[in-house]
């Protein structure tokens, strides 16, 4: 639990405060996504809960205990960090850079090493093949797996996260936000992250606290801002269209059909003919014998030559995790050109399909 | 035809010098190399050291760092003139007057290292509950340390031609060659003086350029 208290920070007694007069509450395992324009005092507000930056006036709770009393180091061992520049450490190992707190903190050499392993899977990356490169060596996507590994290293129950996805491309960062989604809902820390984009904090946070020029304009479920926002400013930072922005909230579990046709590959071709005429969708999605999602046939591959499935079927461009948005399964149809998406989970086998249609009709349950 | 015969019998000259006097010149050779060595080493540490310090205070930092180059400016005969009154003549002014020359490269050097490493890095080790010691020993130094081995290898290939003189104030080394040689009016002398101290500067700085590159985080 972290509670701030008129939390004041004044860089310059000629400027008004950066921080002013801050109080908000979050609770254990939540994330609180603090959001706004830049200069609203978001980051200062963060840095001053590991003590990067001390406050001018008003206090810090840390589960009740007053932070400006706790050992320094002690407090910041406690604490995960992660910024946008990720800031690894280019001289050492990716192993060597998650291993830095579990070091500080001089656990014992062998817990240390299968910890990076089991952080390295955490995050989708293979130990193998990771743990002995240099940062340098990784993509942008990879570097920030590897800073949020790094970060919740030590297990520490409270992680700040400074725009940690803000420097990647969208798909990749929708990726990772659902990833990072997964993993929090298995180790519920208490998160205080910190971006500009109203979509990110709608989809990130359960709590989201709006600030501008240092003061807290509103702090509500995302749920709630979007239905009830405070005032004007909020109101024009959510922007319009508040059917599309929930579309960030809910998650393709929700509206997932979990039985589609399904095919093997080995399956003849007449077979899946008839399993497309009694499917609506006209799909049929061909899977091996784990589930895992092999191709897809549509009736326009009927006409190919080929006496199984696995002659006439198509790769799927692209599906969408588990713990996907509708935002996200409705962003890859789109650039799949088609009115649905395979929802696979992250072995890759096949969880479902998402429609078109499905969609839509979430969005008329809010109208 | 004058000269060319000029330059045989210089060389023939050279050649037997130097094969009649080995066993001096390797002596004064291993004289000279110790009288670098001992100055580099206390160059390194008081100039790393000073450079950390100032990283920490930038208002400092170019005033000290002008200083170190002020010191370099100074003539080297009389920078050895200067320091007799503290160390006396003999080996120990050598080593003073070498190791404040090779200051200004490693004191430059060690801060410009440390203050090019990326914000990030230093925000996200600090944040993480690394303490000020560990900072310093496993981020700002590893980092910085092609930089600083680049000045260390400035300061050794300058120390190793500075040292020649310091053979005036009786530190040993080549320099004697040199002196002596001019004195007596015996080229051959001079030129072998010359030549090994170049021949062990360029030896230095290979070797220190090889290890510069194995020490580098970058390959």
């Amino acid at each position: 639990m972290i509670r701030l208290e008129n939390l004041t920070k004044q860089f310059n007694p000629a400027e008004p405060p950066a921080v002013d007069e801050l109080s908000l509450e979050v609770k254990e395992g939540e994330t609180c996504v603090l959001v706004g324009p830049s200069g609203c005092g978001k980051t200062t507000t963060m840095k001053m809960i590991n003590r990067l930056i001390e406050p001018t006036n008003g206090k810090i709770y840390i589960n009740g205990e007053d932070s400006s009393k706790i050992d320094l180091i002690k407090l910041r061992l406690g604490i995960g960090y992660v910024i946008q520049e990720i800031g690894l450490f280019p001289h050492m190992t990716i192993a060597e850079n998650i291993a830095t707190v579990p070091k500080e903190l001089k656990w014992p050499k062998e817990k240390v090493w299968q910890r990076v392993d089991e952080l390295l899977e955490t995050v989708g990356l293979d130990p193998e093949q990771f743990k002995n490169r240099k940062p340098k060596d990784l993509s942008g996507g990879q570097r920030q797996r590897i800073g949020v590994a790094r970060s919740m290293a030590a297990d520490p129950p409270i992680m700040l996260m400074d725009e940690p996805f803000g420097a990647l491309d969208p798909i990749t960062r929708a990726h990772l936000q659902n990833e990072f989604l997964r993993i929090q809902q298995r180790i519920k820390k208490t998160i205080i992250f910190v971006t500009h984009d109203i979509d990110e904090a709608i989809k990130m946070g359960d709590k989201i606290a709006v600030m501008r020029k240092g003061k807290l304009v509103q702090y509500d479920t995302p749920e709630d801002m979007l239905s009830a926002p405070a005032n004007e400013f909020v109101v024009n930072l959510v922007g319009g269209n508040y059917s599309i922005k929930r579309l960030h909230l809910i998650r393709v579990d929700e509206i997932i059909d979990r039985s589609p046709f399904t095919a093997s590959s080995e399956d003849a071709v007449s077979d899946a003919k008839e399993l497309l005429e009694k499917s609506k969708l006209g799909l049929v999605i061909v899977t091996d014998e784990n589930k895992k999602v092999k191709g897809f046939v549509i009736p326009a591959y009927l006409k190919k030559d080929g006496e199984t499935n696995a002659d006439i079927m198509e790769e799927p461009d692209q599906t969408v995790g588990v713990g996907s948005t509708l935002n996200d399964a409705l962003s890859v149809m789109l650039s799949n050109g088609q009115g649905y998406v395979i929802v696979v989970d992250e072995k890759e086998r096949l969880e479902g399909v998402v429609t078109l249609n499905g969609i839509m009709g979430v969005l008329q349950d809010n109208d | 035809m004058n000269l060319w015969e000029n330059l045989v019998g210089g060389i023939a000259g050279l050649l037997d010098f130097m094969g009649r006097r080995s066993g001096q010149i390797a002596e004064l050779t291993l004289e000279h190399f110790w009288l670098v060595l001992v100055a580099m080493i206390v160059a390194v540490l008081i100039g790393v050291t000073v450079g950390v310090l100032i990283s920490y205070w930038d208002p400092i930092a170019y005033p000290v760092i002008n200083v170190t180059q002020v010191i370099m400016t100074i003539p080297s005969i009389a920078m050895i003139a200067i320091l007799i009154p503290f160390f006396g003549i003999g080996f120990n002014n050598g080593v003073a007057a070498l190791s404040l020359y090779a200051l200004l490269p490693i004191v430059r050097n060690t801060y410009t290292g440390i203050r090019a490493i990326e914000q990030a890095v230093l925000e996200s080790a600090i944040g993480m509950g690394m303490k000020e010691s560990g900072v310093l020993f496993k981020i700002k130094l590893p980092l910085a340390l092609p930089v600083i081995m680049a000045g260390i290898r400035t300061s050794v290939v300058m120390g190793i031609g500075i040292g020649a003189i310091a053979a005036y104030i009786g530190a040993g080394g080549l320099g004697i060659l040199i002196f002596n040689g001019i004195n007596w009016v015996n080229y051959p002398m001079v030129w072998t003086g010359a030549i090994f101290i170049s021949i062990m500067a360029i030896i230095a700085d290979i070797l220190l350029g090889w290890s510069e590159k194995k020490m580098s985080w970058r390959t």
